[in-house]
């Protein structure tokens, strides 16, 4: 590879790769997702098989498209044709049908309520409403090809900033855009740069933040894996505009893939000289490490981010004095999140007025959420901010499966709070969801069907942020292990009514004596399901029922005598002997020796297992 | 508990340090690497990862008990993750979770007597749509169902 040594090389070595670019190519997504799925075998097939057929039609190994569900998926270009769940076995069926023009039924999307069948991507209601702007490429992009990213307009943004425009002018056109961090916050990404940027310091930094710790969120280990390019290119024009020579990338541990193509990126990017000193001979010099954490939940938390880079444990400190100002080493530290800086090279593009134009008035641009829980559609989802929950829920995730009912929505990760029916219409942006009592959080969105009991939910996240708690200010490490205490004793039916008062006040002293954002966020699953479904607690502490048939102790499984017919398949499967009745016969389960597992209701076909 | 013969120390780690520039300041990746190394982080590891970075012990101490990327004890020859993340739990990992705990007879966190399971939680591996999740070894199993846990588990066992 040769090094770039001025904007028209990197122009020239644009045009070179779109003299190649194929336009009939197979785009499959390979991200953790998809490979848990069984897509690796699929890519072996592919290979196998167009080797065999001499088939000159190129299969572009991408990061996960989104539909993360139906995985793996496969698009035939330029037609936007969409296979999902593909096996190694379907594919000489598939190319047959690419060879002869034709469409290959068996493996189109289905829409599960209404039954229609789609052949093209962009009619699928799960990307109707999506408007794909950072995750735009993730199809036509490999993650490690220059070639493919420069063919869609990569690097364009860095030179541009650079060339034509100057760190002033950048940081003007990311306050005109209103992007807001991504990573939970909600901090004006223009304002961190230009306090940085004011800084006299010759030593700066710039990091970002793939520390994604909330569970049920996975934008930016999606962004990391499939676009690593993308990203770098934001962090580049970040470091640009603040005068950072050194830039750190943050990446979980949990993310084995992302660490390994975003080092990778880093690398080739050095040998084009995009990296490195002298970047495009513009003069300024960057270069990027990648460090992976430790695993601890309160890294994503940005003084405590800066602790881990230096090689310490991650505690928070108190925030008088902003990482802008005195950060990584004393020294002035932009910390921006993965989707944050993906946003960067479109503004730089298109525009801070283009990018302003979408969205509500104080936040702009699109989020991706992580949609999961008991839709139809689970995955990745790019979506304008002002959308509404409801949108999300049913018209890109399809509703509830199986019939149930809609229970909550539950965003933000263990700092938000779990929705109701009623604030479905509300609209998605940041200060809406935190005046529900929930918050936009990192863009975790999880469904729950009328199965889910929310005091187990409440008690399953402090549970979690106790755990997570670093334990250095004592409001939120002995709070916190109170409120579980008490969400305990609920859940096994000994709670009384003034533990939900005492649940509320102790929620209070969380959120305003906390040292940092963990603990101030803490109560928040809490208070909200104490806001929205107090009936619930009420009717644990009150009646000793769990509604939704979760809490073990307020339960019991029984045998329906009317839907038994005794095929006997509850009875060879109990691990603990307590079922017992003949073939054919009505079984019965033994109170006594019933553990609660719940399996014989996962295997009877019958459904005549009940909770009570 | 089986005896693990701890050898190499001191060339291990000055090899690990080398990667990083002898630069204390990424105490953690060393810590990581070493770990890849040992299966887990020995007494003796940590000792001389201070003595090697001039870091007090306390200090490589609290950086290897803080981080959960860190274990202090021995691991199994398989290591069970089951994700506690929320989609998951909201499909039921904690179902799978102690089916697991009651056939291994095990917490999270520790290792079977015969060295062969390490069960452990993790909040999260980004397969949302695949849950329940439960990683062995590496190897992603979705939708795992708490009446799986025993085949699964005889499995790797046999293997």
């Amino acid at each position: 590879m040769r090094r770039l040594g001025s904007r028209e090389d990197l122009e020239r070595l644009r045009e070179e790769a779109l003299s190649k670019s194929p336009k009939r190519f197979i785009s499959l997504g390979m991200g953790t997702a998809s490979r848990a799925h069984g897509a690796e075998a699929v890519y072996e097939a592919l290979k196998e098989e167009l080797a065999k057929r001499h088939l000159g039609i190129p299969v572009k190994a991408t990061g996960d498209h989104g539909l993360c569900g139906y995985a793996p998926v496969m698009v035939v270009f330029p037609e936007g044709i969409l296979y999902h769940s593909v096996k190694p076995a379907d594919v000489p069926d598939v190319l047959e049908a690419i060879d002869k023009g034709e469409v290959l039924e068996k493996l189109l999307y289905t829409d599960p309520i209404t039954s229609e069948t789609y052949i093209y991507e962009k009619d699928i209601p799960f990307y109707k409403k999506q408007m794909r702007l950072v995750m735009g490429l993730m199809e036509s992009v490999e993650p490690l090809s220059i070639d493919d990213y420069l063919c869609n307009g990569g690097f364009s943004a860095l030179a541009k900033a650079m060339f034509d425009m100057g760190p002033q002018a950048i940081i003007q056109e990311v306050i005109t855009s209103g992007l807001r961090g991504r990573g939970g916050a909600g901090f004006m990404t223009g304002w961190k740069w230009e306090d940085a940027a004011s800084r006299s310091s010759p030593v700066k930094y710039i990091v970002c933040n793939g520390d994604e710790g909330d569970p049920g969120a996975y934008m930016d280990r999606c962004l990391l894996e499939g676009l690593p390019f993308e990203v770098l290119e934001g962090m580049i024009i970040g470091a640009f505009a603040v005068g950072a020579h050194q830039g750190f990338v943050y990446v979980r541990k949990e993310y084995p893939l992302a660490t390994q193509n975003v080092q990778a990126a880093i690398e080739v990017l050095r040998e084009l000289g995009l990296l490195g000193e002298d970047i495009l001979g513009s003069g300024f010099d960057f270069d990027i490490q990648v460090v992976r954490g430790g695993g601890a939940f309160v890294c994503g938390e940005s003084s405590a981010l800066i602790a881990s880079i230096e090689g310490r444990v991650g505690e928070p400190r108190s925030k008088h004095v902003h990482a802008t100002e005195s950060g990584l080493w004393g020294r002035p530290t932009v910390l921006n999140n993965v989707e944050t800086l993906a946003n960067v090279p479109h503004i730089v593009n298109k525009g801070g007025e283009w990018f302003a134009s979408i969205g509500t008035k104080e936040s702009k641009g699109t989020k991706v959420f992580s949609l999961a829980g008991d839709i139809y559609n689970t995955g990745l989802v790019e979506v304008p901010m002002g959308i509404t929950l409801r949108e999300v829920v049913y018209d890109i995730g399809g509703g509830i499966q199986g019939g149930k009912a809609f229970k909550a929505v539950q965003t933000g990760g263990p700092s938000g709070g779990c929705l109701p029916e009623s604030q479905l219409d509300l609209p998605v942006d940041f200060d809406t969801l935190t005046e529900a009592g929930s918050m936009m959080g990192s863009g975790g969105m999880i469904v729950m069907d009328e199965h889910t009991c929310m005091v187990d939910v409440a008690r399953y996240f402090v549970k979690f942020l106790t755990e997570e708690s670093c334990g250095k200010c004592v409001p939120c490490r002995e709070g916190l292990k109170h409120m579980l205490e008490i969400l305990d004793r609920i859940t096994q039916g000994e709670g009384t009514m003034e533990d939900l008062e005492l649940l509320e006040d102790l929620g209070y002293v969380i959120s305003n004596a906390s040292l940092c954002g963990l603990g101030k966020s803490a109560p928040n699953p809490v208070l909200s399901t104490l806001r929205y479904f107090r009936e619930e607690y009420v009717e644990h502490v009150r009646d000793k029922k769990c509604r939704a048939g979760v809490c073990k102790a307020l339960v019991k499984y029984e045998i329906v005598p009317e839907n038994c017919n005794g095929c006997h398949v509850c009875f060879k499967e109990c691990p603990e002997g307590a079922i017992s009745g003949e073939p054919k016969g009505v079984h019965v389960i033994d109170q006594q020796k019933c553990i609660k597992c719940g399996i014989c209701r996962d295997v009877c076909k019958f459904d005549a297992v009940r909770v009570v | 508990m089986a005896q693990v013969v701890i050898e190499g120390v001191e060339e291990n780690v000055r090899e690990v340090m080398a990667r990083y520039g002898n630069n204390p300041a990424r105490m953690i990746e060393i810590l990581q690497d070493l770990q890849d190394l040992y299966g887990y982080l020995p007494k003796e590891v940590l000792e001389e990862v201070s003595r090697q970075t001039e870091v007090p012990l306390t200090r490589v101490y609290h950086v290897a008990t803080f981080f959960k990327a860190f274990t202090l004890k021995p691991r199994g020859k398989y290591t069970i993750q089951v994700c506690t993340g929320t989609a998951c739990h909201v499909k039921g990992s904690y179902r799978v979770l102690e089916r697991f705990e009651d056939l291994l007879g095990v917490r999270p966190g520790d290792t079977t007597d015969d060295l062969m399971f390490t069960l452990e939680t993790v909040n999260c591996v980004g397969c949302c749509a695949l849950g329940p999740v439960v990683i062995i070894n590496g190897k992603y199993h979705g939708h795992v169902a708490p009446v799986q846990v025993e085949s699964l588990i005889k499995e790797y066992r046999e293997r």
